[in-house]
C-alpha cells in the first residue's frame, strides 16, 4: 500500500480553502520552521531528505540551495516554476488546484531558509483558472498572517507573486523564465552566469519546480531522516506520476519510489492496466523529453532486472537501454500506436516551442518534423532514417539550452528502438498509411546479455 | 611593478598562450591568430553580450583547468566562454569539433536562399566565407524554404529577411548605439524574424550601423543597392570632421565618384569604429571628404581583386575607341536584368531561376 505525504489530505472537502487546511495540519510545518529553526537548519533537513528536483533534471535540492549567493545587501528570489509544459506532464496543476495551500506554505518555509523575501509564482499562460485559485490562498494566507510582514510575529518578511506566462515551453527552462518574469523575451540566458549567482534581475535565484517545493512541507513536518526512508537507494521520498495514454486508469498518482513500473502500469492501485484487453507496445516514462522505450525494455532492465519506478532505475543503462524519471509524465502506448506518428507529433511540439535563438535548435527541429511528415505520409526514402539520426545528432549538446537535446532525444530513442518500424513505413507506404506496424517484437523478452557486454 | 596581473597559461590547439583573466577562449585564440581563431557569426566585441547563438564557434575543452583537469561535457561556445589557468581547447585539432561546425553550417545555410548572385553582400559575406570553408557542397534538404517580404525599414535600409540568420547583432546595435531601439525579433523559432513594431521606421542617427554588423545580406544600404558589386569597387581609407562620430570611414569608390560609406573593419570583419547616419547615407561627395589612401585588404578577399593604387580614374575604354562618339552603348542593368523586380522573388522559385521566370518588357505586360 503506497505512502502518501504530498496528496494524503488532497481528497478532503474543501482543502483548498486555508480554514480546512489549517485543520488538518496546514501550516504547522511552517509554525516549526519559522519558529524552532534556523535558515540553515531547513536547508540541512533538505539536504538531509534527499530530495532531488521534481521539474526534470533531479537536482538534489539542498545542494542547489547552498550554492546560492547571499552577498551583503542584495535581495535573494525564489522563484517557483510553474510552467508545466512539457506533455504529458500535469502533476503540477493537480497540486495547485487542489491544495494550493501546500505550496503557499512550501513557498514559505524555502523562501525562510533561503532568506527570500519576494518570491514568484511563474505559471504557464495555459492554466488561466489556476492564478485566481493562487491568489484566493495568497490572500487567506495574508489575511491569517502567514505572508506580508513580520510573519506570525518571527520578524520575517514575504510577499509571493502570480506572474502568468504567455503560453510558450520555453519558459520554462529556469533562465528564459527569469527574462520573462523580468517582462523580456523569454530567450534562455547563456551561462554561466548561473541563476544561483545572478539570476532575477541581476540578483542571486533558485528555480524550484512547484512539486519540490511543496514536498519541503513534509520534509520539515516529519524531518529529513524520516523523509529519506520513504523510496529507494537515492530516489527518496514519494513523487507524483501523471499517468496518461493507453491506461485504464490515467491520472495523477503519489507514489513511494519503490515500487516496480509493471506494478505502476498493471495493479490496481495505480493504472489498472490497458484498456480494450491491448498489449503494451512502448512507453515514455518521464515526459515528452526522454527517451521513448519499448514494451520489453520498459518492465525489464538490459540486466534482466525487474525496472523500478526510481530515478536510477529508469535510467540503466544509460540512453542506449534505459530512459529517465524527469517530470514524471507517464505517457503509455499500446500495441494499436504508431511510433512514427507518435515521434513526428513529439518534433513538431519542439519545432514549434524552440525560442529560435541558437541555429541548431532553430533549424534542426523543423527538419526533423519536415522529414517525419514525410515518412509518416508514405513519402519517406530508406536515407531519411539516417539522414534523422544525423539531425539530432549534430543538434544534441551543441545549443544554448536543453530543449534542444530534448527534441534530439526522442527521435534518437525512436530510431535506436523501432527502427523496424521506420523502414517497414519507407518500404510499404501504401500499407503505412493505411495500418499501423503493430506490436511486432517489442513485448519480446529480450536475451540478457553477458555482463559487461552493454550495448 | 605592485600591480602585475596574474595571466593564465592557455593551450588552443597545442599553441601556448597568457591571457588576462576574463578572457574568452575566443579572443585567447585570436591573440595567436590564424588557422585556430573559430569562426564567430554571432559574436562581435564590440557590442556586449553579443555571441553564444549561431554555434559556429564551438570547441572542445579537453581539459578544463589546472585546478580541475577534467574536460568539459559538451563542446562550448568559445566567445562566451572564459579561459582558466591551464585550459587546453581544441579547435581545428578535434575532429568533434569540426563534424559539430559542419552541422552548424549546414543548419544556417538551411534556410538561407543562396542568392549569393543578386546579393549585395555577396564579397564581404561571412556566412559565404564561413561555407566555403566549412560547408559541403550540396544540400539534403528538400523542402521549401522560409521566406519573409523585403521591407523597407526607413528612408535608408533594407531588410532582406529571408537571409538572415538571428544573429541579434543589429539588435545590440540599436540598443547600445542608438538612443531608442525600434527594432527587435518577434516570433519564435525559425519563424521568429527581426521586425519593427507595427513597421516603425529606423530613424536614429547611428542605426546605419547595423548594416556593417550584419553578418549576411539581410540588412543593406538603401542608398547602394544594386548600385556595383563590392569586387569593382575601391576601398579607400577617409576621414571628415563630423560633430557626431569620429568621421573615419571607408569610401567605396570608382574613379572620384563614391558608391557606398562604409565604417572601417578589421580582420574578423568587425568595425573599428562606429559611424553616424549623415557620414553614412549623405556624405556622397568626394568633396566632404579627406582621402588618406587605399584600405589595406586580404589578399585572400575577392575585394583585393579590384584593389588598384591610386584614385585615378579607371580609362573608359569604349568611349576611346569609338573616337569621340557616344552612342548609347552602355546598358542599363535594370533595363535588361530584373534582379532587382520586385514582383519576382528569387528565393521563392523552385530550382535555379531560368529566363520565363521573369515576365518580358519590363515587367510592363
Ligand atoms: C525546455 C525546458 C522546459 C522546462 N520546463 C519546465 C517546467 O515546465 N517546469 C519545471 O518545473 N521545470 C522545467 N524545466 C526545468 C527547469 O529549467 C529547472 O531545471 C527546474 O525548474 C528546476 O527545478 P527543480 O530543481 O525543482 O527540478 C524545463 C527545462 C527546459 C530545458
Ligand atoms: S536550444 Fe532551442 S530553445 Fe534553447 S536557446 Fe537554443 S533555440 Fe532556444
Ligand atoms: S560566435 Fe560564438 S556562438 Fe556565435
Amino acid at each position: 500500500m503506497g505512502r502518501k505525504l504530498l496528496l494524503d489530505k488532497a481528497h478532503i472537502e474543501g482543502i483548498r480553502y486555508y480554514d480546512v487546511y489549517r485543520k488538518n495540519g496546514g501550516y504547522a510545518a511552517a509554525e516549526k520552521a519559522l519558529k524552532s529553526m534556523s535558515p540553515d537548519l531547513v536547508t540541512e533537513e533538505v539536504k538531509k531528505s534527499g530530495l532531488r528536483g521534481r521539474g526534470g533534471a533531479g537536482f538534489p535540492t539542498g545542494l542547489k540551495w547552498s550554492f546560492l549567493a547571499k552577498p551583503e545587501g542584495v535581495p535573494r528570489y525564489l522563484v517557483c516554476n510553474a510552467d508545466e509544459s512539457e506533455p504529458g506532464t500535469f502533476k503540477d496543476r493537480y497540486l495547485m488546484e487542489f491544495i494550493p495551500h501546500l505550496l503557499i506554505e512550501g513557498l514559505l518555509i524555502s523562501s525562510f531558509a533561503l532568506g527570500a523575501n519576494r518570491t514568484y509564482i511563474y505559471i504557464r499562460g495555459e492554466y488561466a483558472w489556476i492564478p485566481d485559485i493562487l491568489e484566493e490562498a495568497i490572500a487567506e494566507a495574508h489575511k491569517n498572517g502567514w505572508l506580508g510582514k513580520n510573519i506570525q510575529g518571527t520578524g520575517f518578511d514575504l510577499d509571493i507573486y502570480v506572474q502568468r506566462g504567455a503560453g510558450a515551453y520555453i519558459c520554462g527552462e529556469e533562465t528564459a523564465l527569469i527574462e520573462s518574469l523580468e517582462g523580456k523575451r523569454g530567450n534562455p540566458r547563456i551561462k554561466p552566469p548561473f541563476p544561483a549567482v545572478k539570476g532575477l534581475w541581476q540578483c542571486p535565484t533558485v528555480v524550484n519546480n512547484v512539486e519540490t517545493l511543496a514536498a519541503v512541507v513534509p520534509i520539515i513536518n516529519i524531518g529529513g531522516d524520516e523523509y529519506a526512508k520513504y523510496g529507494t537507494g537515492k530516489s527518496t521520498g514519494t513523487k507524483l506520476i501523471s499517468a496518461c495514454g493507453n491506461l485504464n486508469k490515467p491520472g495523477v498518482y503519489e507514489i513511494d519510489m519503490s515500487i516496480s513500473v509493471e506494478e505502476f502500469i498493471y495493479s490496481d492501485e495505480y493504472c489498472g492496466g490497458i484498456p480494450n484487453g491491448k498489449r503494451l507496445k512502448a512507453c515514455i516514462p518521464g515526459g515528452s523529453s526522454v527517451p521513448i522505450l519499448p514494451a520489453n525494455l520498459l518492465l525489464k532492465t538490459a540486466k534482466g532486472e525487474q525496472r523500478m519506478m526510481t530515478y536510477e532505475s529508469l535510467n540503466d543503462g544509460g540512453f542506449a537501454t534505459g530512459s529517465m524519471m524527469g517530470s514524471g509524465g507517464f505517457i503509455v502506448l499500446d500495441e494499436d500506436q504508431c511510433v512514427v506518428r507518435h515521434t513526428m507529433s513529439l518534433a513538431r511540439f519542439y519545432h514549434h516551442e524552440s525560442c529560435g535563438q541558437c541555429s541548431p535548435c532553430r533549424e534542426g527541429t523543423g527538419w526533423m518534423k519536415k522529414v517525419l511528415l514525410n515518412i509518416e505520409n508514405g513519402k519517406g526514402k530508406e536515407s531519411d532514417i539516417d539522414l534523422l539520426w544525423d539531425i539530432q545528432r549534430r543538434i544534441e549538446g551543441n545549443t544554448i539550452c536543453p530543449l534542444g537535446d530534448a527534441a534530439a532525444w526522442p527521435v534518437a530513442a525512436a530510431i535506436r528502438h523501432f527502427r523496424d518500424e521506420f523502414e517497414w513505413h519507407v518500404r510499404h507506404p501504401e500499407e503505412a498509411v493505411k495500418r499501423n506496424f503493430g506490436l511486432a517484437h517489442y513485448a519480446d523478452p529480450l536475451p540478457v546479455a553477458a555482463p559487461a557486454a552493454a550495448v | 611593478m605592485a600591480e602585475e596581473k596574474k595571466l593564465f597559461k592557455v593551450t588552443i590547439d597545442n599553441i601556448p598562450v597568457e591571457v588576462e583573466p576574463g578572457t574568452t577562449i575566443l579572443n585567447a585564440a585570436r591573440m595567436i591568430g590564424g588557422d585556430v581563431v573559430p569562426p564567430a557569426m554571432c559574436y562581435y566585441s564590440k557590442l556586449q553580450g553579443s555571441g553564444g547563438k549561431c554555434r559556429t564557434c564551438l570547441v572542445k575543452v579537453s581539459k578544463g583547468s589546472d585546478a580541475d583537469p577534467r574536460p568539459m561535457p559538451k563542446l562550448v561556445a568559445s566567445c562566451r566562454t572564459t579561459v582558466m589557468d591551464g585550459m587546453e581547447v581544441a579547435n581545428i585539432t578535434s575532429p568533434e569539433v569540426l563534424d559539430a561546425r559542419k552541422g552548424v553550417v549546414e543548419f544556417l545555410l538551411l534556410n538561407h536562399p543562396l542568392d549569393c548572385p543578386v546579393c549585395d553582400q555577396a564579397g564581404e559575406c561571412d556566412l559565404q566565407d564561413l561555407s566555403y570553408e566549412h560547408g559541403v557542397s550540396s544540400t539534403r534538404y528538400e523542402f521549401k524554404r522560409r521566406t519573409f517580404d523585403k521591407i523597407d525599414i526607413g528612408d535608408h535600409i533594407k531588410l532582406h529577411m529571408t537571409r538572415c540568420i538571428l544573429c541579434y547583432r543589429c539588435v545590440f546595435t540599436a540598443d547600445q548605439l542608438t538612443n531608442k531601439r525600434e527594432h527587435g525579433i518577434l516570433g519564435r523559432g525559425d519563424a521568429s524574424e527581426i521586425s519593427t513594431y507595427i513597421k516603425n521606421s529606423l530613424d536614429n542617427d547611428f542605426i546605419g550601423n547595423v548594416i556593417d554588423v550584419c553578418p549576411v545580406g539581410a540588412l543593406t544600404d538603401r542608398t547602394a543597392r544594386f548600385k556595383n558589386r563590392v569586387w569593382f569597387l575601391k576601398p579607400v581609407d577617409a576621414h571628415c570632421t563630423c560633430d557626431k562620430c569620429s568621421g573615419k570611414a571607408v569610401l567605396w569608390m570608382r574613379g572620384d565618384e563614391i558608391f557606398r560609406v562604409t565604417a572601417r573593419k578589421d580582420k574578423y570583419g568587425e568595425v573599428e569604429e562606429f559611424i553616424c547616419d549623415t557620414c553614412r547615407f549623405e556624405r556622397k561627395d568626394a568633396k566632404d571628404w579627406v582621402i588618406e589612401g587605399p584600405r589595406k585588404v586580404s589578399r585572400h578577399s575577392v575585394i583585393s581583386q579590384g584593389h588598384y593604387v591610386g584614385t585615378r580614374k579607371p580609362q573608359e575604354t569604349i568611349a576611346r575607341v569609338m573616337d569621340g562618339r557616344a552612342p548609347k552603348l552602355l546598358m542599363d542593368i535594370h533595363s535588361v536584368s530584373e534582379v532587382n523586380m520586385p514582383a519576382v522573388d528569387l528565393s521563392k522559385i523552385d530550382g535555379p531561376a531560368h529566363s520565363n521566370d521573369f515576365p518580358k518588357n519590363n515587367g510592363a505586360q
